[in-house]
C-alpha cells in the first residue's frame, strides 16, 4: 500500500511548508478556498443562511393561512416592488411556494447535507487528506451560490405581468404554467438558477465519487466504509445521473418559452406530459438525494451514543443502494393523475411500495442498534431518535399515498403537503440537526451547550408537530394544498398549525442562542468529546482538525472491523 | 513504486472523467426521451394514443367476422386561442368489432382571418389506445380554414378484434375518442 500512501501528496505547494496548520489570508482561505473543511464550512453557513430565507417565507404563508380571506400578499406584493391587485396577490402565493421549496431543497437540505457535512466529514472518515478535487470543490461551491443569486433576483422581475413579480410555477416548474403561463422572465431566472446549482451538484458529485473511490486510507475497504461515506456515495450516483435529466428537461423549457420550440407544446406536436415524466425522473431520485445522506449520519450517531456497532451493516449499505436503485423506477407515482392508465398505475403503486422494504431495513435496524445499547441521551442521540419517529410516520403516509387508487382522491391536498414534510422538514432536517450537535464541537472545537440543545429539540419537535399533524386532517377533508385562501370549513386545523410554526420559530431562536453561546463562552472540545462509542477516524484528530490533516496516512489493518476504525491499543479520548 | 503504475492524480482524472461522461450520457438520454416517448406511445398505445392502419390490415381485420359491437363516443375541444367551432356530428356510433366505419366531425372557423389548426387525441379509456385503429384521419395534416368556412372532417377508423382477448378491456363497453384543436405554430422566419 506504500504506493497509495505516497501518491495522495496532490496538494505540492501547501506540503511544501512543514507545518500541517498553515493557513492562507482570509481572503484566499475562504473565497479561494480549496480545503474541504473550510468548503464544507462554507457550505454549512450558506445553508443556514438559505434555510433562514426559505424558512422566513414559509412564515409569511403560515401567517396568511392562519385564517380565512386574504391578508398580507398584497404587502408582500409591495414588498418586491409589485403592484398589488387581486392577480398580482395570487400570483405572489404562488412565487412564494415555488421559492421555499426551490430554496429548501437545492439550497438548504442539499448543500447542508453534501456540501456541508459530506465535504467536512467523507475525507475524514475515510482517511483522506482532502477532495480528490480541490479546485473544482471550489466551483461547485461558488455555482451553488451563484444558483441561489439568480433565484432571489427571480424575485423582483416579471413574472406573469408587469405588476406581479417573480416564477409561480412551484418547484416542479411544470409545462405550461412555466411558458406560456409566466411570460416574464423571472422563471428564465429560476431555470438558470436551477442550471447552475444543477451543475455544481453533478461536479460536486464527480468529486465524491472520485474520492470514495480512490483515496481511502490503506485497509480501508468499501466494505469497512462508515456508512455515512456509504450514504454520500449512493446520493453522489443518484445526482449524477438524476440531475442532468432535470436539466434536458429545464433546457427544453428554455428553448420553448424564447426560441419557438415545441417540446412541451401540443401546438407543434409536443406533449406537456413528457415534461412531467422527465421531471419526476429526476425528481423522485431528488427525495433520496435529500435524505439519504441523513440516513447515513442518522447509522452514525445511534451507534455512537448506543455505544454498539451499528445492527446489520451490510443490510443498511446495500438497503441504501436498492433504495437508490429502486428510487429510479418509480417516478410515475407523482403522476398517477395525469390520465395513466390502470396497469400502469398498478406496477407504480407496487414498485412503490416495495422501497418500504429496505426503508423498513434501515428503520428496525437502527431500532436493533439501540436494543441492549448503552445508550446516551446527548443532544444528537435525541435528534436522531426523533428523525426515526417522525420518518417512520412520513414513510407510513407514503405508503397510502403509494396506491393510485387513494392518491385519486389526496393528490394535491394538504394530506401530500403533510407527507413530503414529515419526511423532509422532520425527516431531512432533523437528520440535519442531529449531524449538525454531532459534529459541531469536531468542526469548531467548542462545546454546544446539552440543555439548549434539548429546548432547541423539544421545541422543534413539538412545533413541527402542530404544524403539520393537523394537514393530514385538513388534506383527507380535501383542502387543496397551493391555495392562500380557503373555506371557513378549513379554519379550525389550519390556525393551530399556524400557531405550530410560531412554536418552531421560537425553537429556531434557541439554536442561534446555542450557537453563540458555544463561541464565547462553550467549553473547549476534546478529541472526542462522545466518548468509547465514536469510533470512526475524525475522532482521532483534535478539534478542530488540523488545516491539513493525515499527512502520514492512517492505516486500517485487518483487526479493525467496520465499526472500529481507532488505531490498535488506544483507547478512544474521552471527554 | 514502479514507473508503469498510475498516479493517484492519473487515477482520480480517470475515476472523474467517466463519471462526467455518465452525467454526459445522462443529458443525452434525457433528450433522447422526446422520440423515445413519441415512439413508445406510438407502439404501444400508451395514454390511450390510437394507431395507425393501412387498408390491407383493415381489410384482414374485416375478415375475422364478429358479430359484437361496441359503442363509440366523441369528443371535441379546442384551445383557447383557437377561435373554431368544433363539434362531432354524431355523440356516438355503434360498430361492429372489426368493422370500419366512418365518423365526422365538423369544423368552424368563426374568426375574420385564416387560422391553422392541429389536433391532439387519444383514446379514453387510455388501455383502448393499441386497439384503436384509424385509417384515414383529419387529425393525420394541419387543417387550415378560410374565415367563415365550415368544413366536415372525416375519420376512418375501426376497433382491433384481438380486443375481445385482453382482459383489461373485459369490462369496457365504450371508447371515447377525442380530439383537441390547438394554433399550429408558425414555422420560425428564417432569412430575410
Amino acid at each position: 500500500m506504500a504506493t497509495t500512501a505516497e501518491g495522495f501528496d496532490t496538494n505540492h505547494e501547501e506540503h511544501a511548508h512543514d507545518h500541517a496548520d498553515h493557513k492562507p489570508g482570509f481572503f484566499k482561505r475562504w473565497f479561494m478556498s480549496t480545503n474541504h473543511k473550510d468548503i464544507g464550512t462554507l457550505y454549512l453557513i450558506f445553508a443556514i443562511i438559505a434555510g433562514i430565507v426559505g424558512g422566513a417565507m414559509s412564515g409569511v404563508m403560515r401567517l396568511e393561512l392562519a385564517e380565512p380571506g386574504i391578508q398580507y400578499l398584497a404587502g408582500a406584493v409591495e414588498f418586491f416592488g409589485g403592484n398589488p391587485s387581486e392577480n398580482a396577490n395570487l400570483h405572489m402565493w404562488n412565487v412564494f411556494i415555488t421559492a421555499h421549496g426551490l430554496i429548501m431543497v437545492f439550497f438548504m437540505v442539499m448543500p447542508a447535507m453534501i456540501g456541508g457535512f459530506g465535504n467536512w466529514f467523507v475525507p475524514l472518515m475515510i482517511g483522506a487528506p482532502d477532495m480528490a478535487f480541490p479546485r473544482m470543490n471550489n466551483v461547485s461551491f461558488w455555482l451553488t451560490v451563484a444558483g441561489f443569486i439568480s433565484l432571489c433576483f427571480s424575485l423582483f422581475v416579471p413574472g406573469t405581468g408587469p405588476d406581479a413579480l417573480g416564477a409561480g410555477v412551484g418547484w416542479t416548474v411544470y409545462a405550461p404554467l412555466s411558458t406560456t403561463g409566466n411570460p416574464g422572465p423571472a422563471v428564465d431566472f429560476a431555470i438558470f438558477s436551477l442550471h447552475l446549482a444543477g451543475a455544481g451538484s453533478i461536479l460536486g458529485a464527480t468529486n465524491f465519487i472520485t474520492t470514495i473511490f480512490n483515496m481511502r486510507a490503506p485497509g480501508m475497504t468499501l466494505h469497512k466504509m462508515p456508512l455515512f461515506v456509504w450514504s454520500v456515495l449512493v446520493t453522489a450516483f443518484l445526482l449524477l445521473l438524476a440531475l442532468p435529466v432535470l436539466a434536458a428537461a429545464i433546457t427544453m423549457l428554455l428553448t420553448d418559452r424564447n426560441f419557438q420550440t415545441t417540446f412541451f407544446d401540443p401546438s407543434g406536436g409536443g406533449d406537456p406530459v413528457l415534461y412531467q415524466h422527465l421531471f419526476w425522473f429526476f425528481g423522485h431520485p431528488e427525495v433520496y438525494i435529500m435524505i439519504l445522506p441523513g440516513f447515513g449520519m442518522i447509522s452514525q450517531i445511534v451507534a455512537t451514543f448506543s455505544r454498539k456497532p451499528v445492527f446489520g451493516y451490510l443490510g443498511m449499505a446495500y438497503a441504501m443502494v436498492a433504495i437508490g436503485v429502486v428510487g429510479f423506477i418509480v417516478w410515475a407515482h407523482h403522476m398517477y393523475t395525469v390520465g395513466l392508465d390502470v396497469n400502469t398505475k398498478m406496477y407504480f403503486t407496487a414498485a412503490t411500495m416495495v422501497i418500504a422494504v429496505p426503508t423498513g431495513v434501515k428503520i428496525f435496524s437502527w431500532i436493533a442498534t439501540m436494543w441492549g445499547g448503552s445508550m446516551e441521551f446527548k443532544s444528537p442521540m435525541v435528534w436522531a431518535m426523533g428523525f426515526i419517529f417522525l420518518f417512520t410516520v412520513g414513510g407510513v403516509t407514503g405508503v397510502v399515498l403509494a396506491n393510485g387508487g387513494i392518491d385519486d382522491n389526496l393528490h394535491d391536498t394538504y394530506y401530500v403537503v403533510a407527507h413530503f414534510h414529515y419526511v423532509l422538514s422532520m425527516g431531512a432536517v432533523f437528520s440535519l440537526f442531529a449531524g449538525f450537535y454531532y459534529w459541531f464541537p469536531k468542526m469548531s472545537g467548542r462545546m454546544h451547550s446539552e440543555l439548549l440543545s434539548h429546548l432547541h429539540f423539544w421545541g422543534f419537535f413539538i412545533g413541527v408537530n402542530v404544524i403539520f399533524f393537523p394537514q393530514h386532517f385538513l388534506g383527507m377533508n380535501g383542502m387543496p394544498r397551493r391555495i392562500p385562501d380557503y373555506p371557513e370549513a378549513f379554519a379550525y386545523w389550519n390556525e393551530i398549525s399556524s400557531y405550530g410554526y410560531a412554536i418552531m420559530a421560537a425553537s429556531m431562536l434557541i439554536f442561534f442562542v446555542n450557537l453563540v453561546y458555544a463561541f464565547t463562552i462553550g467549553k473547549k472540545a476534546a478529541a472526542n468529546p462522545w466518548g468509547a462509542g465514536a469510533t470512526t477516524l475524525e475522532w482521532t484528530l483534535s478539534s478542530p482538525p488540523p488545516f491539513h490533516q493525515f499527512e502520514t496516512l492512517p492505516v486500517i489493518e485487518d483487526h479493525h472491523d467496520y465499526h472500529d476504525h481507532m488505531p490498535r491499543g488506544e483507547k478512544p479520548a474521552s471527554a | 513504486m514502479s514507473a508503469a503504475q498510475p498516479t493517484i492524480d492519473d487515477r482520480n482524472l480517470r475515476t472523474g472523467g467517466m463519471a462526467l461522461l455518465g452525467a454526459l450520457a445522462m443529458l443525452g438520454l434525457g433528450y433522447a426521451a422526446v422520440p423515445l416517448y413519441d415512439l413508445f406511445c406510438r407502439v404501444t398505445g400508451f395514454g390511450g394514443t390510437t394507431q395507425v392502419a393501412t387498408e390491407a390490415q383493415a381489410a384482414s381485420a374485416a375478415s375475422v367476422g364478429i358479430a359484437k359491437e361496441i359503442s363509440i363516443r366523441f369528443d371535441a375541444s379546442t384551445a383557447r386561442d383557437v377561435p373554431w367551432t368544433f363539434n362531432p356530428a354524431q355523440a356516438t356510433d355503434t360498430v361492429r368489432i372489426g368493422q370500419r366505419d366512418l365518423a365526422s366531425y365538423i369544423a368552424r372557423n368563426d374568426s375574420k382571418y385564416p387560422v391553422t389548426g392541429t389536433a391532439s387525441f387519444n383514446v379514453e379509456p387510455a388501455q383502448a389506445g393499441k386497439y384503436f385503429h384509424k385509417i384515414q384521419c383529419f387529425c393525420f395534416t394541419q387543417q387550415t380554414l378560410q374565415p367563415g368556412q365550415e368544413v366536415n372532417m372525416p375519420v376512418l377508423y375501426y376497433v382491433d378484434p384481438a380486443i375481445l382477448e385482453d382482459e383489461f378491456m373485459a369490462d369496457v363497453e365504450q371508447i371515447t375518442l377525442s380530439y383537441t384543436f390547438h394554433r399550429a405554430k408558425e414555422p420560425v422566419e428564417t432569412g430575410s
